[in-house]
């Protein structure tokens, strides 16, 4: 099993001031699975995300994707080896329109984007390729309208499609599809299943029947622990998990 | 498409500076240099070199403030140093204006890689206070140091000969040297704020760990808008050495910094016209109400104050989303 991993943590804990938000947490994640990551709010699942991609500095644990050890590198230099998150709050750069917004990902690999001599219009040659990926998330016809004017759901679709724009090998997505109505939903979800033929992804997801009918594994976090793992079959019998989720609605 | 910027500029050949640019913007370089080639007929020649030097110093803010997201309190320290070497070259060093004014610049650019990459280690208001301590830092030196001449500075800096040739003692033919390196200064911020780096420096100003989730390593991208925003105001204070013959405390004092702060504000930070309108304000009111003595001051704080109540997004932002279009 361990040869095909293609992200795994060990021990990772962080703590915020005495406060163990993430407690020596074990993760491994295959190639080519979408593997889910649930659990109550305050869980630990946001904290997660932030120490994988580096945006967060673990006190303790090792980190390993591809093979490579990147519990000490720099959070931009991890979406470069292709491992790219998108965030709980949706992340849009809200003065760009939809379709610069995603040209602002597309254009680094062009390797330009320090020209500052040069006009913005060299970037023009991406539109194509930009018109393409908001075609893929019903964004067509809004290319020009400024990130901060779309509606939730279509501002959550417009930051998937930016991540999309890097083709990158593994995706996080942290709650992709909060916020969205229940067409949106089955849209994105469609669509993360799409996407997910050449790739990995691990998902935050608090809607159960997405994360029932989308992933291979399900690792389910309470209080920064991992309280189970297994399928979605498995999981969702757990006594732990269960009392876990109906412990976080009662408290 | 990206309607505003595929909008085809002037048919000058690939490389040109107005390539992409829409049609309103050149309309308003024209404008500008229709009034700037009138107004030294109805005003003071060296009122309106003034005028044009904080201009350029206000745009230089402002695509640090306006388009890197980074507010500075010491970008006195770029202006007055840049002043200060200009003058001395000038005058000490006898050499010829344009390679005065380079040298300002290249100082200032370099105290720009300096400081700069120790002020983008921080973020906000702690960027802004070490951006300040740097400012008195250059602020001590000039006091003390003994080539800058103390509370005197150095006066009677001589305009000398452009490229040996034409002589700039008249100040109408000082203009139209500093019309046209303002001009050059004004059309590169505007190219730097519309180039790939710009866009990039745009998205970080808008979600600065989006960008880094996309790979960006920011810091390397905030550097280079601090060190292009330093230059840039050197060069405004070279220019202005020349203009007054003159390079003193006034240039490195923390007011400086305030000031330039207070016309980007006012004119409209993050617009890409409005500095040009809020250095013109600020200068004009400065001017005309010199007779109020230490109340220019005050009436300034309280223009400032309104500015701020009745216009957030200063003049020209204000202006520009009335209009729906980017100014
Ligand atoms: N920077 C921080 N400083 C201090 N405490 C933090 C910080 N970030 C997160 N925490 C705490 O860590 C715990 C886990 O937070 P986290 O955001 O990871 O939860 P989550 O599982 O993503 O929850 P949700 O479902 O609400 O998004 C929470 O109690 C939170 O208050
Ligand atoms: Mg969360």
């Amino acid at each position: 099993m361990a040869e095909d991993a293609i992200l795994s943590a060990k021990g990772i804990t962080k703590e915020f001031k005495g406060f163990v938000a993430v407690d020596n947490v074990d993760l491994t994640v295959r190639r080519g699975t979408i593997h889910a990551l649930i659990g109550p709010n305050g869980a630990g699942k946001t904290t997660c995300f932030n120490l994988l991609t580096k945006f967060l500095q673990p006190t303790r644990g090792e980190i390993t994707y591809k093979g490579q050890d990147i519990t000490r590198m720099a959070p931009a230099d991890i979406a470069r080896l292709g491992l790219v998150r998108s965030f709980q709050i949706s992340a849009v750069f809200p003065n760009l329109t939809a379709l610069e917004n995603i040209r602002v990902a597309l254009q680094r690999e062009r390797g330009d984007s320090f020209d500052f001599w040069r006009s913005q219009t060299v970037l023009n040659s991406l539109n194509e390729r930009a018109e393409e990926l908001l075609g893929q998330v019903g964004l067509s016809g809004f290319a020009d309208v400024h990130a901060a004017e779309l509606p939730y759901g279509r501002k959550r679709a417009l930051e998937i499609a930016t991540t999309l724009a890097l083709d990158p090998e593994m995706l996080l997505l942290d709650e992709p599809m909060a916020g969205m109505g229940q067409e949106d939903v089955e849209r994105t979800s469609a669509l993360i299943k799409g996407v997910s033929a050449n790739r990995t992804i691990l998902m935050v997801e608090h809607n159960l029947s997405v994360v029932s009918s989308l992933s291979d594994t399900i690792t389910v976090l309470a209080r920064g622990r991992v309280l189970a793992e297994g399928d979605y079959q498995a999981v969702s019998k757990d006594p732990r998990v269960i009392e876990a989720y109906i412990g976080a609605a009662h408290g | 498409m990206a309607s505003e910027t595929t909008t085809a500029g002037l048919a000058y050949g690939k490389r040109s500076l107005v390539r992409g640019m829409p049609g309103h913007h050149i309309a308003i370089f024209i404008g500008f240099l229709v009034v700037a080639a009138v107004a030294p007929f109805l005003l003071y020649p060296v009122f309106v070199m003034k005028v044009l030097c904080f201009a350029l110093f206000a745009c230089a803010l402002n695509l640090l403030l306006g388009f890197g997201g980074l507010l500075s309190f010491g970008h006195a320290a770029y202006f007055g140093s840049a002043s200060y070497i200009t003058a001395h070259a000038a005058k000490v060093w006898g050499l010829t204006p344009e390679l005065a004014i380079l040298s300002g610049t290249a100082v200032a650019a370099f105290l720009g890689v300096v400081f700069g990459s120790l002020a983008i280690r921080r973020q906000g208001i702690y960027f802004a206070m070490v951006t300040l301590a740097f400012g008195q830092m250059i602020y001590f030196f000039a006091l003390q140091a003994e080539f800058t001449g103390g509370e005197d500075g150095i006066q009677a800096v001589p305009r000398g000969h452009l490229l040996g040739l034409l002589d700039l003692r008249a100040d109408f033919t000082l203009y139209w040297v500093v019309l046209a390196i303002v001009f050059f200064g004004l059309l590169i911020i505007y190219r730097v704020i519309h180039s790939p780096f710009g866009q990039v420096l745009k998205a970080i100003r808008e979600n600065e760990p989006r960008a880094v989730s996309l790979g960006y390593r920011t810091s390397q991208y905030k550097l280079a808008v601090f060190v292009l925003s330093a230059t840039m105001a050197g060069l405004a204070g070279s220019t202005k050495a020349l203009v007054f013959q003159l390079a003193s405390l006034t240039d490195v004092h923390w007011t400086m910094s305030g000031e330039v702060v207070l016309m980007t504000l006012l004119g409209g930070m993050g617009t890409i016209f409005g500095p040009i309108v809020g250095a013109t304000v600020i200068v004009a009111m400065q001017n005309y109400l010199a007779s109020f003595g230490a109340w220019v001051t005050i009436i300034q704080g309280v223009i400032f104050v309104i500015a701020v109540l009745l216009f957030r997004e200063g003049i020209i932002g204000v202006l520009a989303r009335r209009l729906r279009k980017p100014l």
